[in-house]
């Protein structure tokens, strides 16, 4: 398959970023998107000129690592994927591709596609964990905890922390990610006990890394790679509600 | 020649780890904050490690190369973590995770420390259910468990396929929690280049800042090394693309002994390889083994014709297929030990009845879609058949999946003794950077118990014993001259990598070489090819130095050379390897020598002249390193043949 690329190339954070144009050609169908941009870096080498920096790592969908702005998609056309899982095959020969780093406010650009998630750590550093020490602990059967709750809990706590929600909100609004957190342990009785404390602080933490307001648009739940439901939001809602008037 | 002291505790095996708990020097809290750990990785064994140090009261300085913590590799793991909490009452025991690890790594791990792991393993549990992790539980609201290869028990804690990410998270939570304590500092997008020594003491590291390039110095008064294993030596397994060998391989080179390298896991369910543009290989998970059956056709006829597009799987009738995992093993079945698993797989397509491109077996769950439904099965593996779906555009709900084995994780490492620390005094490694508690071949859902057995539970009261003769020793200076010593090796390395100027990518250089270390020393290793090469990697070491192009600057964000630095090292290792494999004329685990073999094909181990860890210390670049070897003792234990027949 051969194709037209048009990449996002920023030297540095300070740096003015333009589009570069770049013809692609014998790619395999069966290859995955970043093999594809490995070929054209491999190209890039072969002429002694610098290869395009993204983020990537597992290259399996699950560390998080990997987010492409792809013809104005997060990790592109294909749904419930990262970037890293999408195929060439999900393209048609001869099509144009953009493609974009994330672009909010609380992401900087580091250079080319590689943006600075760092934020989103923040807000886990802010209270994203139950405070417990190593050791001590009860018996791990101690608390039975219901079926559905626990599935609840695993439905949230599948994300991946790779900021496509922000990426693709209009307002580079960061509350799936929280709700994520949030509701996880919402469900869980160990969560439970620092529930009030946790919900202030990371809310109050992503206010002031300069993440938007949600207006329920609900892209975020169209473009996360994990499918996370808009359900966890509403959960932060009512989380966040109980611990202010309380 | 230092004489390896594995300073196992005195005492009966299961008094051993409570005896050393009971004697072993502790450090003060006020002592504490004066004493200043670094800890290299952020998996599972470095994270667990940092947030438990950082919680005792030490300054704890933490360093990943990825943008966050949370994207360690430790995160891919799929299928669960082991127990022996016995739920199920099906004849658990600390004893029996004891027997099936030793006997699963085919006798080739100290006991002690073996004993020792499935003693906390039970620790780990509780700890993560206490942190929130989401293990699956049953309608009752008790947690649940699988099988696993191996084991006649069910002993492995899951959530879903994912219980890797969950643990990893936990892990990571509570280590974001002491980074808001100030207990540690972390620095991400920062990789390790080096380690000072200073008065024979590991005092800290020479690190890379990723974004700029700026080279850095950081003292400790410990220094852990929680960086993985070196299985991206052959460019295609299934670690993540950075997964890297050169923490590990710069302490081998300042002092550090390397044990076991030619011991590699090659997983037998793993997506075939199918193209030359492939980066990766992506695993899946060993838990689809307990419901789908592995199977090749029974006919060579049957196998071309599936090969030529002429036949579909669902086409050859049941007795005309050879489920042979259960032919040659009735007693475990599918669920046979990876080495063993991965073997058959090669032996069936070597002997011409693989499917695919010839590379490839079927894991077929159409039996076990039609004994407990779609829906259940969903259920299960769920993300799994998704995953496969992305990759292959193949409906495993309706045609049996295509595996391969692949490599997958690396028992081999640095040696340690007991207390997890190195031959350089105030050098610990722990994870998969250590070669410890796996011997030649690791059980499913081990891996991640010994990361956090390790990092959890073990190195954070071992560490102590170091610290506590350490408390006198004010945080140094890092204009010492040996870090600047250090500093300029790192420094004088970039910059010939830089000026090499050649002609060939490091890419296409890894990929070459990575295919001839799995043709020497992967699923079959043998004395001629071994031998040759091992010159074949000088050679190939020294092309690499002249031959090899990085476009860009030292001063910036450069993954091109990044990929340099770590290639390197991995040539090196990969000689080692060899070097490891040849030595050891036995087969055993994962480590399978084709002269010697039983006449049913079976691995033929030596233990009258084997039954030791090989320990090799680094003598300088183009000499010869020379063998250090540990006996192992079973004093608790009876070695014997392993058999998964009946």
């Amino acid at each position: 398959m051969d194709f037209t690329l048009r990449i996002w190339r920023q030297e540095n954070e300070q740096s003015k970023g333009r589009f570069e144009i770049y013809k692609i050609t014998n790619v395999s169908a069966d290859s995955s998107f970043l093999e594809m941009l490995d070929l054209l870096n491999q190209q890039l080498v072969d002429k002694f000129e610098m290869p395009i920096c993204f983020d990537h790592d597992c290259r399996e969908g699950i560390c998080g690592a990997c987010g492409l702005y792809i013809n104005g998609r997060p990790h592109g056309p294909d749904d419930a994927i990262t970037t890293c899982q999408l195929h060439m095959r999900k393209f048609k020969d001869g099509d144009t591709i953009v493609i974009e780093p994330w672009r909010a406010r609380p992401f900087p650009i580091i250079k080319d596609l590689v943006v600075d998630r760092t934020a989103l750590d923040k807000i886990i550093e802010a209270g994203g964990y139950i405070s417990v020490n190593t050791g001590g602990v009860p018996d791990a059967n101690e608390i039975p905890i219901s079926k559905k709750n626990a599935d609840i809990a695993m439905d949230a706590a599948s994300c991946i922390g790779c900021g496509a929600c922000v990426a693709a909100c209009k307002n580079a609004s960061a509350m799936l990610f929280v709700s994520a957190k949030i509701s996880q342990f919402a469900m869980l009785p160990q969560g439970r006990i620092e529930a009030k404390e946790r919900v202030k602080r990371m809310i109050d933490k992503m206010d002031e890394l300069g993440f938007g307001n949600c207006t329920n648009t609900g892209a975020c739940e169209a473009e996360c790679p994990k499918e996370i439901s808009l359900t966890h939001i509403a959960r932060l809602n009512r989380e966040y509600f109980a611990a202010k008037i309380s | 020649m230092a004489i390896l002291n594995s300073k196992i505790p005195e005492g009966p095996l299961e008094q051993k780890w409570n005896n050393y708990k009971a004697n072993q020097k502790l450090v003060n809290p006020a002592n504490k904050r004066k004493l200043d750990v670094i800890v290299v990785g952020t998996g599972l064994a470095g994270a667990s490690a940092s947030a438990s140090l950082g919680e005792l009261g030490f300054n704890v300085k933490t360093f990943c190369y990825q943008d966050s913590p949370r994207r360690a590799h430790s995160i891919a793991a799929q299928g669960g973590i082991n127990a022996a909490k016995n739920y199920q009452n099906d004849g658990d025991s600390i004893y029996r995770l004891f027997y099936d690890t030793i006997k699963g790594g085919d006798y080739r791990a100290r006991e002690a420390n073996v004993y020792r792991l499935a003693e906390v393993s039970n620790l780990i549990i509780d700890q993560c259910v206490a942190q929130g992790v989401p293990f699956a539980r049953e309608y009752g609201g008790l947690l649940d468990n699988r099988s696993f290869g191996g084991a006649l028990v069910s002993r492995t804690f899951y959530a879903r396929g994912q219980t890797g990410q969950q643990l990893l998270l936990g892990v990571y939570s509570a280590l974001m929690r002491q980074v808001n304590k100030g207990s540690v500092k972390l620095y991400t997008r920062h990789e390790m280049l080096n380690l000072v020594v200073i008065e024979g003491k590991a005092r800290g590291i020479i690190t890379r800042d990723l974004k700029t390039g700026k080279i850095e110095r950081h003292f400790g008064h410990a220094v852990v090394i929680a960086t993985g294993g070196y299985g991206n030596a052959f460019f295609l397994s299934t670690n993540a693309m950075g997964s890297n060998g050169s923490a590990v391989w710069q302490i081998y080179k300042k002092g550090a002994y390397f044990a076991n390298p030619s011991f590699v896991q090659i997983h037998p369910t793993c997506i075939p390889v199918h193209g030359d543009f492939q980066s990766k290989l992506t695993l899946m998970s060993e838990s689809l083994r307990n419901d789908g059956r592995i199977w090749v056709p029974g006919k060579k006829e049957d196998a071309e014709a599936i090969r030529n597009g002429k036949l579909k799987p669902t086409e050859i009738a049941e007795e005309d297929r050879d489920y042979y995992l259960e032919r040659r093993y009735p007693a475990f079945g599918n669920l046979v030990p990876r080495d063993v698993a991965s073997r058959a797989a090669k032996e069936r397509c070597d002997a011409g009845y693989g499917v695919g491109t010839g590379l490839a077996v079927y894991l077929d769950f159409a039996d076990a879609i039609k004994r407990q439904g779609k829906d259940v099965v969903e259920q299960r593996y769920g993300n799994l058949f998704q995953m496969y779906e992305k990759i292959t555009d193949e409906n495993p709900y309706e045609t049996p999946m295509m595996i391969y084995p692949a490599i997958h994780y690396t028992m081999g490492g640095i040696w340690v003794d007991y207390e997890l620390m190195t031959t350089i005094p105030g050098l610990y490694a722990i994870g998969e950077a250590n070669f410890s508690d796996h011997g030649a071949n690791r059980l499913g859902a081990s891996a991640l118990m010994q990361g956090l057995a390790d990092g959890y539970f073990i190195l954070p009261y071992t560490v102590q014993n170091y610290l506590s003769d350490e408390i006198l020793v004010p945080r140094m200076s890092t204009d010492l001259p040996e870090f600047k010593e250090a500093e300029d090796e790192v420094i004088g390395r970039i910059n010939r990598l830089m000026n090499i100027r050649g002609k060939e990518s490091v890419d296409s250089f890894h990929r070459r070489f990575g295919l001839k270390l799995w043709d020497a020393v992967g699923m079959a290793r043998n004395k001629e090819v071994l031998t040759k090469v091992i010159e074949d990697f000088k050679q190939m070491r020294k092309e690499f130095w002249k031959n090899i192009r990085i476009p860009g600057e030292q001063a910036d964000m450069n993954p091109e050379l990044e990929k340099a630095g770590r290639v390197a090292d991995f040539i090196e290792i990969g000689e080692l390897m060899a070097r490891d494999a040849l030595d050891r004329e036995e087969s055993c685990g994962g480590h399978f020598r084709e002269e010697h073999q039983t006449d049913e094909g079976e691995a033929l181990r030596n233990d009258k002249k084997f039954m030791y860890a090989s320990a090799w210390e680094y003598k300088g670049e183009d000499k010869s390193p020379i063998l250090h070897k540990e006996d192992l003792i079973y004093e608790n234990i009876k070695v014997q043949t392993r058999n998964y027949k009946k």
